[in-house]
C-alpha cells in the first residue's frame, strides 16, 4: 500500500514536472513568435504592457497581459452550432497535445537508494507508437471545431485538416519506421539510449545521423501535423477568416491558440527525442556525467558567474545610455535587472568559492547528471519549437494542391525508398 | 492549367520563369531565406535604436513648419484678438466648422470683434483655408498640435479663449 503511494506520488511528480514545463513554455513561445517574428520584420514588436509601471521584460508581460484580456472578454456561443462538439473541440485538441508527452523520457534514470526512478511518465512499451496514434488523434478536435461551428469556413478548414493529416500521417509514420528499423525498438527510452552510443568512435549515433532523410520528412510532416506554416492551411487566415477556431471567442479561442502552442512543444520535444538524442548530452554518457560531475558543474557555476556579470554590465550600459529618454520609471527597469544579474553573479561566485562544487559526492553528482541531462533535453526542445516560429517568419503559405503534391508525389516515395533502403542495411548489417 | 509541385510552370515573367535545379530542390533555398531572417534578427537584436519604428507617444515625430495642426487665434498687442469678425473664413470653410458671432468693438480703430469663436476640431479637415482667407492674420495653423482626444463630442468644440491660448510650441496655456 504504502509502496503504492509513494510510487502515485513520484508519477504525480513527473506529470507536474511536465506540465510545467510545456505551460512554461507556452508564454515563452508567444513572446518569442511576436517578438522574432517582429525582429525579423525590422520592427520593435511588443513592449507597452509592464508591470507596477517599471517591468516590461522586452514584452516578456504581454502573454499575460493576452491570457487576462481572453479570460474576461464574452464567450459567445453563435446560434446553430452543434453544443456539444462546439465545447468538447477545444478541450480535446488542448488535453491531446498534453497526454502526448506523456511518454517523452526527459532524463536518465535516477537511483534514489535503492529506487529506481523513470524519468519518465508513461513507461509504455510501445511509445513510438503511442505518440503517432495520439498526433493522430489532434486532428480531431481541429475536425470537430470546424464541423460544429456552422460556418462554411471553419468546416473547410476542418476538411482541410482532415486531408492534409492523412496525407502527411503516412510520410510521419515511414520515416518513424525507418528510425524503428535502425534502432530496432518502439521504446522511447531504449530509443534514446541507442542513441548515446558512439558512431565510428566519435559521432553521437543520434537519429538525425542515422536517418538524415527520415529527420527531414518527419520534420515535414510534423509541421503539416501542428498545422504552422507553410502548411496553416486549417487556419488559413487569408483564404478561411482563421478557418476551424473562427466561430470562438474568449477562453475557448485561447484554448485552441495555447494548443497550437502546446503542439508546436510537443513536436519539438518529439523530434529531439527521436532524432536528436533526447536527454543524452553528446560525447557525455551518463556514467561520464557522473563521473567527471565535480569540474563539469565548477565549469557551470564559472560560466554562470561570468554570464551573469556579462549581463549586469550590459544593462548597466542599457540604463546609462537610455536614461533620460523616457522620463519616468521605466527607465528604472535595466537598473534592477542588472542589480538582480549582479546578486546572481555574486551567488555563483560564492557557491563556487565556498561550497567547493569539484569535491561533490557521488549522490549529488547523480543529480547533477540527471539536471544535466534535463537541460540538455530542454535546450534541443526550445530549440525546435524555435524552429517552428523561425520557419512561420521565413517561408510563405503553400498553396493547398502543393501541399497535397508534395505529400503525394514527393514525400511519400521519399519516405518509401527511405524504409526500403533502412531494411537492406539492417538487413546487411546483421547478417 | 497545369501545375508542377515547384509552383506555376509559366508565370507572366516570360521563359526565364522556370526553376532553377537548385531551387526546385527546395531545402537549400529554404535555409537560405532562413539564413536572411536570422540575419535580420540578430543585427536588429543589437542596434535595436536603428529600427525605423517610432515610439510613440515617447517619441514625438518631427514636422517642418508647413504642418497644419490645431488652430490658433493671433492677439493684438494688448491682447484682444486680432480677429475682426469678417466671416471670411466661416465662408471658405468646406466643412463649416467655425461659427463666429460678431460684436460691436467700442474702440475707435475697432469696428467688429468676435464675440465667440467656435471651431468644431471634429468637423475640421484642416485644409488651411481659414488661413488663407483671412485678412488680417487672425488664425494660423502653426501650433503643431495633431492630437485629438477628449471624452466627448461636446469637448471638441473650442471657443474663443481656448484658440487664443494655443502657442506654437505645441501647448495651450
Amino acid at each position: 500500500m504504502n509502496e503504492m503511494l509513494t510510487e502515485l506520488g513520484y508519477t504525480l511528480g513527473k506529470i507536474g514536472f511536465m506540465l510545467a514545463v510545456i505551460l512554461g513554455l507556452l508564454p515563452a513561445m508567444i513572446w518569442a513568435e511576436r517578438k522574432g517574428a517582429a525582429y525579423m520584420q525590422d520592427r520593435i514588436g511588443p513592449n507597452r504592457a509592464s508591470i507596477g509601471g517599471i517591468f516590461r521584460m522586452g514584452g516578456l508581460v504581454h502573454p499575460i497581459a493576452d491570457v487576462l484580456k481572453l479570460v474576461f472578454k464574452e464567450d459567445i456561443v453563435p446560434a446553430g452550432v452543434n453544443r456539444f462538439f462546439y465545447h468538447l473541440a477545444p478541450f480535446l485538441v488542448m488535453v491531446i497535445a498534453l497526454t502526448t508527452f506523456a511518454v517523452i523520457p526527459f532524463g536518465d534514470a535516477l537511483y534514489l537508494g535503492d529506487k529506481v526512478i523513470k524519468l519518465q511518465v508513461a513507461d509504455l512499451n510501445v511509445g513510438v507508437l503511442y505518440i503517432l496514434a495520439m498526433t493522430s488523434l489532434s486532428v480531431y478536435g481541429i475536425v470537430l471545431a470546424g464541423w460544429a461551428s456552422n460556418n462554411k469556413y471553419s468546416f473547410l478548414g476542418g476538411i482541410r485538416a482532415t486531408s492534409q493529416m492523412i496525407s502527411y500521417e503516412l510520410n510521419m509514420g515511414l520515416a518513424v519506421m525507418s528510425l524503428i528499423l535502425a534502432t530496432g525498438t518502439v521504446r522511447m527510452d531504449e530509443m534514446v539510449q541507442f542513441q548515446g552510443h558512439l558512431l565510428f568512435g566519435f559521432l553521437p549515433a543520434w537519429g538525425v545521423v542515422v536517418q538524415p532523410l527520415g529527420f527531414i520528412l518527419f520534420l515535414v510532416a510534423l509541421f503539416a501535423e501542428t498545422n504552422r506554416n507553410p502548411f496553416d492551411l486549417p487556419e488559413g487566415e487569408s483564404e478561411l477568416v482563421s478557418g476551424y477556431h473562427t466561430e470562438y471567442s474568449s477562453l475557448k479561442f485561447a484554448l485552441f491558440f495555447m494548443a497550437e502552442y502546446a503542439n508546436m512543444i510537443v513536436g519539438a520535444a518529439i523530434v529531439s527525442t527521436l532524432f536528436f538524442g533526447g536527454w543524452q548530452v553528446p560525447w557525455l554518457s551518463t556514467d561520464l556525467l557522473r563521473a567527471h560531475a565535480g569540474p563539469l558543474l565548477t565549469g557551470s557555476a564559472i560560466g554562470a558567474t561570468v554570464l551573469s556579470f556579462v549581463f549586469t554590465a550590459a544593462t548597466w550600459r542599457h540604463y546609462e545610455r537610455f536614461r533620460g529618454r523616457l522620463g519616468d520609471r521605466r527607465e528604472l527597469e535595466p537598473l534592477i535587472l542588472g542589480i538582480l544579474f549582479f546578486a546572481l553573479g555574486l551567488a555563483t561566485l560564492g557557491y563556487v568559492v565556498f561550497q567547493k562544487p569539484w569535491t561533490i559526492d557521488s549522490a549529488m553528482a547523480a543529480h547533477f547528471a540527471t539536471v544535466a541531462q534535463i537541460g540538455s533535453f530542454l535546450l534541443k526542445t526550445v530549440f525546435f519549437a524555435w524552429l517552428f516560429i523561425w520557419v512561420r517568419w521565413t517561408l510563405p503559405r503553400f498553396r493547398y494542391d502543393q501541399l497535397m503534391r508534395l505529400g503525394w508525389t514527393t514525400m511519400l516515395p521519399l519516405a518509401l525508398l527511405n524504409f526500403f533502403v533502412t531494411a537492406g542495411v539492417v538487413l546487411l548489417v546483421n547478417s | 492549367m497545369a501545375y508542377s509541385v515547384h509552383g506555376p510552370k509559366a508565370v507572366s515573367g516570360g521563359a526565364g520563369a522556370r526553376l532553377r535545379r537548385g531551387e526546385a530542390f527546395y531545402l537549400v533555398e529554404i535555409v537560405r531565406g532562413m539564413a536572411i531572417t536570422m540575419r535580420h534578427l540578430l543585427y536588429n537584436m543589437f542596434h535595436s535604436s536603428t529600427m525605423p519604428t517610432l515610439e510613440y507617444p515617447d517619441e514625438r515625430p518631427e514636422h517642418g513648419p508647413w504642418l497644419r495642426g490645431r488652430h490658433r487665434l493671433m492677439k493684438r498687442e494688448d491682447g484682444s484678438p486680432r480677429c475682426v469678425a469678417c466671416q471670411m473664413c466661416a465662408t471658405i470653410c468646406p466643412a463649416d466648422c467655425i461659427s463666429i458671432l460678431a460684436q460691436d468693438d467700442d474702440r475707435p480703430d475697432v469696428e467688429k470683434s468676435p464675440e465667440s469663436f467656435e471651431i468644431n476640431l471634429l468637423r475640421c479637415v484642416y485644409c488651411g483655408m481659414c488661413v488663407e482667407a483671412c485678412p488680417c492674420d487672425a488664425i494660423r495653423m502653426d501650433t503643431g498640435i495633431f492630437e485629438l482626444a477628449a471624452d466627448s463630442r461636446e469637448a471638441f468644440i473650442v471657443d474663443r479663449e481656448f484658440l487664443l491660448n494655443n502657442t506654437t510650441d505645441g501647448v495651450n496655456r
